[in-house]
């Protein structure tokens, strides 16, 4: 790493976009009256802040899937588990506002007879524990599912398989009652965040600009590993992994580094998403939901960060435009953009405009790059 | 721990079995310290498995193979044998295509292989510098910046052989490094290897007769797994159950 010469024009012009974002949008929100054209509506705040969190958990599924080759249909798991542990807090804060007045038990705990607080809900109350738990209960999960994988060498189809494995497993158990998560409905009615009022045009603005910080940040981040000579084995890996090895790299520490740190980039947006949308319930550990990220990623372009928020953004607004006229054809249209995607833009759109941008260049620029000696 | 052998390499009596089939069959072997070897033999001599089990792909149903007299080869997996200093080229080209030439050297430079003080790497001018001396060594510096994927068969296997160099292997294990070269790239080849055999110990694997010819080597001849005749290659040419096995074909 050198100073922040690992980010690149597209990066810094990403960079500029979602810090620009941070700022406006809550000024247009705020400041500007509701009248005028350039006012962002109350509704569109948290709907773009959720956008934002997906473009996060893109980038993250495009550091293992693009840079180190796991394909992973469980991101959603990390994903959800970073929504769960900041849903607790939230349910803490909720305090003797409940329905049933307890100070201590959540609502479905008082309805399902529950005691007293089980014993990993103690310290959800507190914040900093809470952002703690965002990142390592996602972070633990994915370094024991990756210590025995990578381990073990499964690698391919079967290692995207028992990611959905997981996540899948993951919904079965939070669907019951009896975890201590609120069952089917999930963690809810949410009031408070850090004593501001979750509902207060303020807090979503807030939750807006953190959001767009955090994307901002994982992607500093990722780009920093992935331009390192780290990043150089990881590609390595994804391209030629048993002469990685033969070469004397631990594949599977490298692998397990690069995965635990994206289950946490997933738990950080899973984290900013639920108090944003208003809920968290097992329908976030669907298989769908991480297959979907993976489709946004190749619709942004694989293996460029930048493309995988671009394809979250992309797809997700053309979710919330397609579902207003035809809700149920959604996943259909979804999976043709995917086999055309495939088919057609390889690259992904990011790859499509690299192309164009090239091709317009050409004609002024023939002249082989400096940094190149002619060949 | 007292080296059991003098020799570099030491193969005894090493089986491999897949399925029923016996791809190795008591076979050994010993390298000493810069030596180099050719190893010939018919298709399915088990060549390649040799090579894999001396780099811990491959674990042998029985027999022993040790490293400098002390390093139990089939105790060890991948990494800790290259660690070791034992570099392989494998019989197809693999180079990371998506990297530059340079990228490729630099990945197999002899350096901390671990991931994490990997993300905190800066180029040194001492790796800058063996960077060069191996761009020249292959002739390659033109080709610096060039991605590997578009490299011609023959530059991929020098840019491999130089990918092996970098590692500072005490023992090199080349299969078919003459494979789809012109005969120019072959002689090239045949010489940087007698070069390399001046300081490392070097096992190449090689059909090409012409090549044997130029590498002027000690020449042991495989067969169903085990060594069938060993000598100069005029020698195992004259021998009759060679004849009858592979040359006289
Ligand atoms: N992984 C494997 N499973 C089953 N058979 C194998 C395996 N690897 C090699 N063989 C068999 O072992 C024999 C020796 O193969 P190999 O070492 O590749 O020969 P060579 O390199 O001398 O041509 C061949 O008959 C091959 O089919
Ligand atoms: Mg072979």
């Amino acid at each position: 790493m050198n100073g922040t010469g690992f980010i690149d024009r597209k990066g810094w012009f990403f960079i500029a976009i979602v810090l620009g974002a941070a700022v406006l949008v809550p000024v247009a929100n705020l400041m500007v009256p509701e009248g005028s054209p350039l006012h962002v509506s109350d509704y569109l705040v948290p709907l773009l802040g959720k956008y934002l969190c997906y473009a996060l958990l893109a980038v993250a599924v495009d550091l293992v899937w693009g840079y180190c080759g796991v394909l992973s249909l469980g991101h959603a798991a990390f994903f959800g588990l970073g929504g769960y542990a900041m849903g607790m807090y939230l349910m803490r804060q909720i305090g003797p506002r409940g329905v049933y007045g307890n100070p201590i038990l959540p609502d479905f705990m008082v309805f399902l007879n529950y005691k007293e607080l089980p014993w990993f809900w103690w310290g959800f109350d507190w914040f900093p524990f809470a952002f703690v738990m965002v990142l390592f209960v996602p972070g633990l999960l994915a370094f024991l599912f990756g210590w025995f994988a990578f381990r073990s060498r499964v690698t391919g189809v079967y290692l995207s398989i028992i990611t959905q494995a997981m996540t899948y497993a993951l919904m079965l158990a939070f669907f019951r009652n009896d975890m201590g998560f609120g069952g089917n409905n999930g963690l809810t009615d949410f009031k408070d965040i850090l004593g501001f009022s979750i509902s207060a045009d303020g807090t979503r603005a807030a939750l807006f600009a953190a959001s767009a910080l955090a994307l901002a940040g994982g992607y500093v981040l990722c780009r920093a590993l992935v331009t390192s000579k780290y990043g150089k084995v990881l590609v390595a890996v994804r391209d030629a992994e048993s002469r990685t090895r033969f070469m004397g790299y631990r594949v599977e520490n490298y692998k397990l580094l690069c995965w635990t740190l994206s289950a946490m980039l997933a738990g950080v947006a899973g984290a900013l998403y639920v108090p944003q949308v208003g809920i968290i319930n097992p329908g976030e550990f669907a298989p769908a939901n991480s297959i979907e990220a993976v489709i946004w990623v190749a619709v942004g372009g694989r293996g460029t960060l930048v493309g995988a928020a671009l394809g979250a953004v992309l797809v997700n607004a053309g979710k919330t435009w397609f579902t207003g006229l035809l809700p149920e054809a959604w996943l259909f249209a979804l999976g043709a953009l995917f086999v055309l995607v495939t088919l057609f833009l390889p690259r992904g759109v990011l790859g499509l405009w690299d192309t164009l941008a090239a091709k317009r260049a050409k004609p002024a620029d023939t002249a082989v790059p400096a940094a190149k000696p002619a060949e | 721990m007292e080296p059991v052998t003098q020799s570099l390499l030491y193969l005894d009596n090493v089986s491999v079995v897949f399925d029923g089939f016996r791809a190795l069959n008591a076979l050994s072997l010993t390298i000493d310290e810069a030596e180099m070897r050719a190893i010939i033999g018919p298709n399915g001599a088990g060549k390649t498995t040799m090579m894999d089990v001396i780099t811990g792909k491959t674990r042998p149903t029985k027999g022993e193979a040790m490293f400098a007299g002390i390093h139990d080869l089939t105790k060890l997996d991948e990494a800790a044998i290259a660690q070791l200093g034992i570099g392989r080229k494998f019989q197809t080209p693999t180079v990371f295509d998506m990297h530059t030439v340079e990228d490729n050297l630099l990945l197999a430079l002899k350096e901390d292989r671990r991931a994490f003080s990997n993300i905190y790497w800066r180029r040194t001018a001492r790796e800058k510098e063996r960077i060069e001396i191996l761009l020249e060594r292959i002739r390659m510096t033109d080709q610096r910046f060039r991605k590997a994927a578009e490299l011609s068969h023959g530059q991929k296997q020098w840019l491999e052989i130089g990918m092996l160099l970098a590692q500072e292997p005490r023992l090199l294990l080349v299969d078919e490094p003459a494979a789809g070269m012109t005969d120019q790239e072959t002689a090239d080849t045949a010489e940087l290897l007698r070069d390399i055999a001046k300081t490392q110990s070097v096992v190449v694997v090689e059909h090409d007769m012409q090549f044997v010819r130029d590498l002027d080597v000690k020449v042991t001849v495989l067969h169903e797994g085990s060594v069938l005749a060993e000598g100069s290659l005029d020698q195992v040419s004259a021998n009759e159950r060679v004849i009858e096995v592979y040359l006289g074909r």
